[in-house]
C-alpha cells in the first residue's frame, strides 16, 4: 500500500532520486526555458503580436469616430442592408464595430500596407474572427483595442463572432475586401 | 464519541472506513455520475447540433443544452467525485473518523440544492449564458444562486477534510507523513479554496447586479476573476486525477512512487504555479499587456507543466518498475504488453494518462503561447483540447476509480464485466475522437459556441472548406461513440449498485488490492531502472517539440499584427 499508505522511511525526503527522474527533469527544464523565450523573442523577430494599445471607450464615442471614416471614405454599399464599403487611407485609423448581430463596415484594404484597426462592442461581448486568415481577439464593450493589421494576402476575408451572443451569434458576419 | 462499531475494515483491502464518511463517499460518488448522466445527454444533443448534416436542436435549444453540458460535467459531476475522493483520501487512508459528519452533510445538501436551483434556472430557457456567463449578458438569478450555494457546499466539504487531516494527527492514527496520494488531495483542497474564493468573488456580484444593487460589472474584469475560478477549478482536477493515477498504481500494481520526494514537489508545483496560469484565457484580451501575459504564461504556467511532465513519468514508471520487479523484465515494453488490459481500473486510467499528456497537455501548452493564442482563441480547437484533459483525463481516472470503489466501497460485485471490460476503450477513443477533430476544425477557424457554421440567415456569410465539414462530422460521430461509452459508464455502476451481488464482510474471489512492493532492485535496462517509460517520454516531448515549432510556423504564414 505504497501511494496510499505513509512512506516506511519518516526522514523521506533523504532518499536518492532516480536517474531517470533527473534526467527528465533536467530536459523539461530546459524545454521550459525555450518556451519561455519563444514569446519575447516573437515580440523582437515575428511580425504577428497583438497590440497592447488599449483604452476604455463608450459607445458613444465609439460610435462617433467609426461613423466620421464611415462618412469620408465610403466608397459604395453592399447587401441589401446596405453595408457602407469604406475604402481607408494607408495607415489611418480605421473603427470596426461590434454589434448584434454585425460587424460594421465592410472595408477595402491594400494588401502589405498596414491600418490601425481600432476594435470594440456596442454591446456584449464579441470574438473578432477572420478568415481564412485564423486571426482571433476578444472584443469588449467599453475598451478600444488597436491593433495594427497587414493583410499580407489579396482576396475576400470574412469575420465571423467566435464568441456567444446569443440567439443570432451565428449571423454575425463581416468582410474585408484585401486589394 | 467515536466507537469502533463506527467503523468497517474491508476485507480485502484492510481500509478502514468510517462508516459516516463512507456514506457520504457513497452519496457523492453516486450524485457525481447522475450529472454526468444528465450532463452526457446534454452533450450528445450539442454533439449531434454540430455534426452539419445532422444539426438536430433549434438555435435557442443548442445553447441551452451547451450552458447546461458545460455546468454539469465540467462543475457537477467532477466536484461531487472530487469530495468523495477527499474524504477516501482523509478518513480512509488516514484510518480516522471523518471530522463534524454533520458539517459535511450540510455540505452535501448545499451543493445538491445549488445544483439543482442552477439546472432547474438554465433549462426554464432563460439563463443560456454558456458556463462563463460573461457580463454584460445577464442570466436569470437562480443560475448565479445556484452556482454559489453549491461552491459554498463544496467549500464546506473542503473544510470537513481537512478537519479530518487535523482529527488524524491529533489521534495519532498515522505515522510520520500522509500517504502521497492524501497528499495530491491536500493540493486539490488547498486549490479548491482559491478557486471557490475567486468564484464567490465574481459571481457574488454579478448576482448583485442581476438583482439591480450593483450598476455595472466591468467586462475585463470579470473575465480575469472568473477564470481564475474556471481555470483553477480544472488544476484542482489535474491534482485530483493524478492523485487517483498514483492510487491506482498501487492498487493494481503493488507500484510505490520512484521517489517521494519528486513526486510530492511535482505536487507543490501545483500549488505555487498552477493556478496563475488563468492567464491564458486573457491573452487575446485589450487592456491586459504583454509583459502580464508572458509572465504568468512562461514562469508560471511551464513550472506547473514541468510538474504534470514528471507525474506523466513517474506514474508510467512506478508501473513499470512494480512490473518488472514481478518479473515482467525483458525488452522494452514487456512490463505493457502484460499489463492487465482488460481490467477496466487499470485500462481506463492508463487511457486517461496517455491521452491527457499527449492529446490534452500539448495542445493547452502550444494554445497557451500568448501569440499562437491568436490563432487559436476562441475556435472549436478549444473545447478539443479540454475534452481531452478534462472529459477524457479526468473523467476517465474518476471512471478507474469507480470501478474499483464499487466492491471495495460499496460492496458489490460488478454486472456484465464483459462490458466493463470494453467500456473505457469505448469512452477513451470516442472521447480522442472528439477531441483530435474540434482541434482540426478550430485550426480552419470553426468557431466554438457557435448553432450553424454554415450561418444560415447571414447577409454575407463565410464559406468554410469542405475539410471543415467533414471534420466536424467527424467529430459528431465521435460524440456518438463517446456518448455510448459514458452512458455504459453510468449504467453499469447505477445497475451494479442497485442489483450487484452484495459482498457483505466476504473476501472477494479475486485479490482487489496487489501485494506492494517493497523495493526496485537489479530491475531494468543497464543503469535505468524504467527503459520502457522513458523510451515513451522521449516520444511524447519530440511530438511537443514537434508541434510546438509547427504551430509558429503556421502564425508566422498570417496577416501581420502589431
Amino acid at each position: 500500500m505504497s501511494t496510499l499508505s505513509p512512506p516506511p522511511k519518516r526522514i523521506w525526503w533523504n532518499e536518492p532520486i532516480e536517474r531517470v527522474e533527473l534526467i527528465w527533469i533536467a530536459l523539461v527544464l530546459i524545454w521550459g526555458l525555450i518556451m519561455t523565450f519563444m514569446m519575447p523573442y516573437w515580440h523582437v523577430v515575428g511580425k504577428q503580436n497583438l497590440s497592447n494599445e488599449a483604452y476604455r471607450t463608450t459607445p458613444e464615442v465609439y460610435m462617433a469616430k467609426a461613423q466620421a471614416v464611415v462618412d469620408k471614405y465610403t466608397i459604395r454599399t453592399e447587401t441589401d442592408r446596405q453595408y457602407p464599403v469604406v475604402k481607408p487611407p494607408v495607415g489611418s485609423d480605421i473603427y470596426l464595430v461590434a454589434r448584434l448581430w454585425e460587424w460594421w463596415p465592410i472595408f477595402e484594404l491594400e494588401v502589405n500596407k498596414s491600418y490601425r484597426l481600432h476594435l470594440s462592442s456596442m454591446d456584449w461581448q464579441h470574438g473578432f474572427s477572420l478568415q481564412p486568415a485564423n486571426i482571433n481577439i476578444q472584443v469588449l464593450p467599453g475598451y478600444e483595442l488597436v491593433v495594427t493589421v497587414t493583410p499580407n494576402k489579396s482576396g475576400e476575408y470574412s469575420i465571423i463572432c467566435n464568441e456567444f451572443c446569443g440567439i443570432g451569434h451565428h449571423t454575425m458576419v463581416g468582410k474585408i475586401y484585401v486589394k | 464519541m467515536t466507537t469502533n462499531t463506527d467503523f468497517r475494515t474491508c476485507p480485502d483491502t484492510g481500509l478502514l472506513f468510517h462508516k459516516p464518511a463512507e456514506t457520504l463517499m457513497k452519496l457523492n460518488a453516486v450524485a457525481a455520475v447522475v450529472f454526468l448522466l444528465v450532463g452526457g445527454i446534454m452533450g450528445l444533443g450539442v454533439g449531434l447540433t454540430r455534426w452539419p448534416a445532422v444539426h438536430l436542436l433549434p438555435a435557442d435549444l443548442f445553447y441551452l443544452v451547451l450552458t447546461s453540458h458545460g455546468i454539469n460535467v465540467l462543475i457537477f459531476w467532477i466536484i461531487f467525485f472530487e469530495v468523495a475522493v477527499l474524504y477516501f483520501c482523509s478518513s480512509t487512508l488516514l484510518r480516522c473518523r471523518l471530522a463534524t459528519p454533520r458539517w459535511a452533510w450540510l455540505g452535501f445538501f448545499l451543493m445538491i440544492i445549488g445544483a439543482i436551483t442552477n439546472n432547474v434556472s438554465v433549462l426554464q430557457g432563460q439563463s443560456s449564458v454558456m458556463m462563463t456567463s460573461y457580463v454584460p449578458m445577464a442570466a436569470e438569478p437562480g443560475f448565479y444562486l445556484g452556482l454559489i450555494l453549491f461552491a459554498v457546499g463544496a467549500l464546506i466539504a473542503v473544510f470537513v477534510f481537512f478537519g479530518t487531516l487535523v482529527v488524524a494527527r491529533e489521534e495519532r492514527t498515522y505515522e510520520g507523513s500522509v500517504p502521497l496520494v492524501t497528499f495530491g488531495a491536500i493540493v486539490a483542497a488547498i486549490i479548491a479554496v482559491f478557486t471557490i474564493a475567486s468564484g464567490a468573488i465574481i459571481l457574488i456580484p454579478t448576482l448583485l447586479w442581476k438583482l439591480g444593487y450593483i450598476a455595472s460589472i466591468d467586462p475585463a474584469m470579470y473575465r480575469i476573476i472568473w477564470w481564475a475560478f474556471g481555470h483553477s477549478s480544472q488544476q484542482i482536477n489535474v491534482a485530483a486525477q493524478v492523485a487517483v493515477w498514483y492510487a491506482i498504481a498501487t492498487v493494481v500494481f503493488g507500484a510505490k512512487p520512484l521517489s517521494e520526494k519528486v513526486s510530492r514537489g511535482a505536487f507543490l508545483l501545483y500549488i505555487l504555479f498552477l493556478q496563475l496560469a488563468s492567464a491564458h484565457h486573457i491573452l487575446v484580451d485589450p487592456g491586459v499587456s504583454s509583459e502580464w501575459k508572458i509572465f504568468n504564461t512562461s514562469y508560471a504556467m511551464y513550472l506547473a507543466v514541468m510538474a504534470s511532465m514528471i507525474h506523466g513519468l513517474t506514474v508510467p514508471g512506478s508501473i513499470e518498475a512494480a512490473q518488472r520487479k514481478r518479473g515482467f523484465d525483458k525488452g522494452l515494453f514487456e512490463w505493457l504488453r502484460k499489463a492487465p488490459w482488460g481490467n477496466p481500473t487499470f485500462s481506463a486510467m492508463f487511457l486517461s494518462l496517455i491521452i491527457f499528456g499527449f492529446l490534452g497537455g500539448i495542445s493547452g501548452v502550444v494554445m497557451g503561447v500568448e501569440q499562437i493564442n491568436l490563432i487559436i482563441h476562441n475556435t472549436i480547437y478549444v473545447p478539443g483540447h479540454f475534452h481531452a484533459t478534462v472529459a477524457t483525463g479526468t473523467t476517465l481516472a474518476f471512471m478507474a476509480l469507480t470501478y474499483w470503489l464499487v466492491p471495495v466501497l460499496f460492496r458489490r460485485e460488478m454486472i456484465f464485466k464483459n462490458v466493463a471490460k470494453w467500456q473505457p476503450y469505448i469512452f477513451g477513443i470516442g472521447m480522442s475522437g472528439v477531441s483530435l477533430f474540434m482541434m482540426g476544425a478550430g485550426t480552419l477557424g470553426v468557431p466554438r459556441r457557435h448553432w450553424d457554421m454554415a450561418m444560415s440567415g447571414a447577409a454575407m456569410p463565410y464559406d468554410f472548406p469542405a475539410t471543415a465539414y467533414t471534420l466536424m462530422g467527424l467529430a459528431g460521430m465521435s460524440v456518438v461513440v463517446a456518448v455510448i461509452g459514458g452512458a455504459l459508464f453510468c449504467l453499469l455502476i447505477v445497475g451494479s449498485l442497485l442489483f450487484g451481488k452484495k459482498l457483505g464482510n466476504q473476501k472477494y474471489h479475486e485479490p482487489l488490492i496487489a501485494e506492494p512492493i517493497t523495493d526496485y532492485e537489479g530491475i531494468g535496462m543497464g543503469k535505468i531502472a524504467i527503459p520502457g517509460t522513458f523510451a515513451l517520454a522521449m516520444v511524447f516531448l519530440l511530438s511537443f517539440v514537434l508541434y510546438y515549432f509547427v504551430n509558429w510556423k503556421y502564425l508566422a504564414s498570417t496577416w501581420g499584427l502589431s
